[in-house]
C-alpha cells in the first residue's frame, strides 16, 4: 500500500514539477519580454543645444538630449548651464522663467535656482546638471564623468 | 401565428432550455427596502461598460496608435467622419460616468456592508472591477496624444514609479522605457483595447454569477423591515424600472456630449516644457491634489512616497474591509467603518474641489 502510494507520489510530483518548470519558463519568457530593454543612450552622448544668439542672456531652452528633454540656460549675468529638464518631483518638462530668472515646473509649482538647486514647492531633489563645453559660438552638453 | 410561435420556441426549448432561465428569472427577487434605490448603481456600471466596448469599436475603425498620426486620427475623426464628434465624446463622457457609478456603487456597497460574510468574494471582484475601471480610465486618457494627457501620464507614471520596492519596474514596464514615448502609446493602446477588456469580462462574469448564487444583500437595519412577500420580482418589474434609469442616463450623457464637447487640444510635443494646469482625470485628482500639499521630504523619506504609501494602505483598507469588519456578519455594524466612509469620501470630494478652483 505504501509503496503504491509513493509511487503515484512520484508520478504526481514529476508531473506537477513538470507543470510548475513548463509555466515557470513561460511567465519568464513573457515577464523579461515586457520589461523593455535599456536605450542605450551611452554615457559620453554630445549634442549641440544651442548657438551663442539663441540664448541671449536671462533665456533657456529646452533641448533633446538622447530620449530625455534637457534645459540650457544663460542667467542674466552668469555662466551656462544645462540640466536634465524632468522635474525631480513627478517627471513634468521644467522651463527657464525670465521673469524669476530661475527654473520653474508648471505641473506642481516646483521652483529650482540657477544652480538646479530645488529652493521651493514639492521637488524633492535638485535636477540633474549637464555638462556645457563652449566650441566657438556653440554650446554643447553632455553628462557629467 | 401562434402555431408557429410555439414551433419557434419547442426548437429552441428542446436545444437550450430556455424555460430553466425563465423560471430562474421569474424567483429571482430584489429586497424592497428603504435603501432599494442604490441597487440601481450596479445595473447602472453594467449598461455604461456596454456603452463603453460599443463606442470604443466604433473609435477603432478610424483611430491610429502612432505618436505621429494618433492626434491627428482623432482629429479626422472628431472633424471629417460623420457623427465622429457624437461617438468620441460620449466615450469621453461615458467613461466618466462609468468611473463615477463604479465609485457610488462600492461606497453603497461599503455603507450597507454588502461586503459581510457571505459575499466577501463578490466585495473583492467589485473592487477589481473599479481598480480596472480606474486603468481603463488611465491607459484611454494618453491615446489622443495630446499635451494635457501626454504630461498628465509622465506625472502619473512617475507616481507609479514612487511606489517603494516594485514600482520603478512597474512604471518603466508600463512606459516601455524610461520615458513617456512611442512605445508608451502602443502598450497603453494594447492595454486599453485588449487586456484590460478581457479581465474586465471575466472578472465582471464572475461579480454576477456571485450576485446570482448568493441573492441581493441587504442592510443589517432592513433585515427585519423586509420580507419575501414584499420583495420585488427581478423580472418583469425590477428590470423595467432598471431599464427606465439606463434609458435617462443615456438621455444625460448624449446632452453632455452635444453640450459639452471633449476638447482634443494641441498636439503632444515631448520635447516641450509642461504648460501651467496640468490635471489628470478628476478621478485621479485627490491623488495629484494631495500629493501637491505634501512638502519635499517627510522625516526619512520623500514626501510623494509617503502619499503614495498612504493610498496604497486606503486601498488595501478598502479591500481587506470584508475581513477588518467582523461585527457586521453577525449584524452588529461597528460606526467606526462608517466614519472611515464618510472621511474617505469627505478627503476625496474636499481634494477634487481644491484641484479645480485653487489649482
Amino acid at each position: 500500500m505504501e509503496r503504491r502510494l509513493s509511487r503515484r507520489m512520484f508520478s504526481n510530483l514529476l508531473v506537477g514539477g513538470g507543470l510548475l518548470i513548463w509555466l515557470g519558463t513561460i511567465l519568464q519568457a513573457i515577464f523579461r519580454y515586457v520589461i523593455p530593454p535599456a536605450s542605450g543612450q551611452v554615457g559620453s552622448l554630445s549634442v549641440l543645444a544651442a548657438k551663442t544668439t539663441e540664448l541671449p542672456p536671462n533665456s533657456g531652452k529646452i533641448v533633446r538630449y538622447g530620449s530625455s528633454p534637457a534645459i540650457i540656460v544663460r542667467p542674466p549675468g552668469g555662466e551656462v548651464r544645462a540640466f536634465l529638464a524632468i522635474c525631480t518631483h513627478l517627471a513634468c518638462t521644467v522651463q527657464y522663467r525670465d521673469d524669476l530668472a530661475h527654473i520653474w515646473c508648471a505641473c506642481h509649482n516646483g521652483h529650482f535656482d540657477l544652480f538646479g538647486r530645488n529652493v521651493s514647492g514639492p521637488p524633492p531633489r535638485p535636477l540633474e546638471e549637464l555638462q556645457v563645453v563652449t566650441r566657438g559660438n556653440e554650446f554643447f552638453i553632455s553628462k557629467r564623468a | 401565428m401562434k402555431t408557429q410561435n410555439s414551433k419557434v420556441w419547442q426548437w429552441f426549448e428542446e436545444r437550450l432550455r430556455i424555460s430553466e432561465i425563465v423560471r430562474f428569472l421569474s424567483h429571482k427577487t430584489v429586497p424592497r427596502h428603504r435603501y432599494t434605490a442604490w441597487y440601481y448603481f450596479g445595473g447602472v456600471v453594467l449598461f455604461l461598460f456596454g456603452v463603453q466596448v460599443f463606442t470604443g469599436i466604433l473609435l477603432l475603425m478610424y483611430y491610429t496608435p502612432t505618436p505621429e498620426a494618433a492626434y491627428e486620427s482623432v482629429r479626422f475623426l472628431v472633424g471629417e467622419v460623420p457623427f465622429g464628434w457624437l461617438i468620441r465624446n460620449t466615450h469621453s463622457w461615458a467613461a466618466n460616468l462609468f468611473v463615477l457609478a463604479c465609485f457610488c456603487h462600492m461606497f453603497s456597497a461599503y455603507f450597507m456592508r454588502a461586503y459581510r460574510k457571505p459575499r466577501e468574494i463578490t466585495w473583492l471582484t467589485g473592487f477589481l472591477l473599479l481598480g480596472l475601471a480606474l486603468g481603463f480610465g488611465f491607459s484611454g486618457y494618453l491615446l489622443p496624444w495630446n499635451e494635457l494627457a501626454f504630461f498628465a501620464t509622465r506625472v502619473g507614471t512617475s507616481i507609479v514609479s514612487t511606489v517603494p520596492l516594485l514600482g520603478g519596474y512597474i512604471g518603466e514596464t508600463l512606459k516601455g522605457g524610461e520615458m513617456v514615448t512611442g512605445l508608451t502609446l502602443s502598450r497603453f493602446f494594447g492595454i486599453h483595447v485588449a487586456l484590460l477588456p478581457l479581465i474586465a469580462v471575466l472578472v465582471l462574469l464572475l461579480h454576477l454569477a456571485l450576485i446570482q448564487r448568493q441573492g441581493m444583500s441587504e442592510p443589517i437595519s432592513q433585515q427585519h423591515h423586509s420580507s419575501q412577500e414584499e420583495a420585488i420580482p427581478f423580472f418583469p418589474h425590477f428590470f423595467l424600472r432598471e431599464a427606465m434609469v439606463w434609458l435617462g442616463i443615456m438621455a444625460v450623457l448624449l446632452a453632455l456630449s452635444i453640450l459639452s464637447p471633449w476638447e482634443l487640444g494641441t498636439k503632444a510635443d515631448p520635447f516641450a516644457s509642461a504648460p501651467a494646469g496640468i490635471k489628470p482625470e478628476w478621478y485621479f485628482t485627490y491623488m495629484s491634489q494631495a500629493l501637491k500639499y505634501l512638502p519635499g521630504r517627510i522625516l526619512l523619506w520623500e514626501g510623494e512616497t509617503v502619499g503614495i504609501v498612504g493610498f496604497m494602505l486606503g486601498g488595501l483598507y478598502l479591500l481587506l474591509v470584508p475581513l477588518l469588519d467582523r461585527g457586521a456578519a453577525r449584524g452588529k455594524p461597528n460606526p467606526i467603518f462608517t466614519i472611515i466612509g464618510v472621511c474617505i469620501i469627505l478627503f476625496m470630494v474636499v481634494m477634487i474641489i481644491l484641484a479645480y478652483t485653487v489649482g
